[in-house]
């Protein structure tokens, strides 16, 4: 190995941005969704009535105990067997949101626990309730609260993005993968990759950082 | 699917479990470590562990994997699967488990590391005898934690051709055309070890006696 290694890799910066905005979309649509669906996952969880909690407890335990390549497995090589053909990305698109809701659900109930009563009270004492006490008082304060774990989730989402290069979608590691193959230059192009992803967890540390601020702000 | 099917899933388990266990065995020493030397605030070092522990958590298993499996060889140094995915897999143990143990070092009372200070024990002593202990207590549930962890992210050491559950599976699925029923097998696998370590997690936290001071 020497440092012309490196030069080749940079070299083929093309491949490698296309699989760079491919791991990024990934991270930001998948995360994104599964946001949306852990808020929406949440008060069921919260429900009173025990059939509801239950079972989207049960769903958010299985996603919590299974690998999330088997998750992936069973969606692009068993969901065939019932007639239902999807392509790999969005096989893989589904499975990254199918597993990250059950997380971002478990996430945001775990705030909500962690509110006091006495807010939530009070929004009572003002007339609001169901709905606009779900989306005035009760979702931006968990929120805020969530913020570092959410952040935490979407370093998560990067991580297991990496899986999907088995099943052919062409996101950073299976880019990486290829030029080594090519090339053979394994640990610099291998190299370039973990740290491109650790520039990527970076930034999601920095923003994570700038909501909890703001969180703090508004919370003071 | 036949019963030797079913058989080779379940010898697929045997791997996923064993590299994992010795993947937390190696790692969680190597975190306290890492932890200790973070505590101990040396200058250049803290500043090592602190890049180390940042790149490996963000860093994805499989690329670890394949950076190992197939780096290292440039170096001279080949290895065999089984080799690369212990090295990989002890090396995200250590990076996570050194943030528990950093938390629970953060979180240790003080005042008790004074004390043994001012009884004139050396180094250390205080660290064995008062810190770890303690520390030890305190960070087991996450430590169990990392463990599930781990485990959901082995499937990452297929990459290298490592036959374990999910690899084993989808190879049975493959032969079978029938791929829904090996990757059950294989899904019910994983939620019993899973289920097995929530438990044993779950029995720890209560059993870890709380600080009774006795004054």
């Amino acid at each position: 190995m020497n440092l012309n290694d490196f030069v080749i890799v940079w070299q083929q910066y093309p491949a490698i941005w296309a699989g760079f905005l491919n791991t990024v979309t990934l991270l930001l649509l998948a995360g994104g969704a599964s946001l949306v669906f852990g808020i929406v996952l949440t008060p069921l969880l919260m429900s009173k009535k025990p059939v509801i909690h239950r079972s989207i407890g049960f769903y958010c335990e299985c996603m919590r105990c299974v690998p999330f390549l088997l998750l992936v497995y069973l969606i692009y090589f068993g969901l065939p067997s019932f007639g239902i053909q999807l392509s790999n990305w969005v096989t893989g698109f589904i499975a990254l949101i199918i597993y990250n809701s059950a997380y971002m659900a478990i996430i945001l109930r775990a705030a909500w626990q962690d509110i006091p009563h006495e807010t939530i009270e009070a929004g009572k004492a003002f007339g609001l309730h169901g709905n606009r006490l779900l989306r005035r008082i009760i979702m931006p304060l968990i929120l805020m609260r969530a913020t570092p774990m959410i952040g935490n989730q979407m370093t998560q989402i990067l991580k297991d993005s990496a899986f999907l290069g088995i099943i052919a979608v062409s996101e950073l590691t299976a880019v990486m993968n290829a030029i080594q193959a090519t090339h053979f230059i394994p640990f610099a192009s291998f190299l370039s990759a973990v740290l491109l992803y650790w520039l990527i967890c970076l930034v999601i540390e920095f923003f994570t950082l700038i909501f909890t601020r703001y969180a703090e702000v508004r919370r003071a | 699917m036949t019963a030797y099917d079913y058989w080779s899933i379940v010898q697929g388990s045997f791997a996923t479990v064993g590299v994992s266990l010795t993947g937390i065995l190696l790692g969680v020493p190597l975190g306290l470590g890492l932890a200790l030397l973070r505590w101990a605030r040396i200058p250049v070092v803290r500043q090592v562990c602190y890049l180390y522990v940042s790149i490996i958590r963000s860093c994805p298993a499989v690329t670890l994997v394949l950076l190992i499996y197939f780096g290292l060889p440039q170096f001279g140094l080949s290895l065999n699967p089984l080799a690369a995915a212990l090295i990989a897999l002890s090396m995200t143990a250590a990076a996570f488990s050194c943030e528990i143990w950093r938390s629970s070092l953060i979180a240790f009372d003080r005042q008790q590391y004074d004390a043994a200070l001012a009884f004139g024990m050396p180094a250390w002593t205080r660290v064995w005898r008062i810190v770890l202990p303690q520390a030890w207590q305190s960070s087991l549930p996450g430590l169990v934690n990392e463990m599930t962890m781990l485990i959901k992210s082995s499937p990452a050491v297929a990459v290298i051709g490592m036959v374990e559950i999910t690899r084993a599976a989808q190879r049975v699925g493959a032969r079978t055309y029938d791929p829904m029923p090996p990757l059950m097998f294989g899904l019910c696998l994983y939620l019993v070890i899973i289920f097995v370590l929530v438990r044993a997690q779950r029995r720890l936290e209560h059993k870890t006696p709380g600080r009774e001071v006795q004054v």
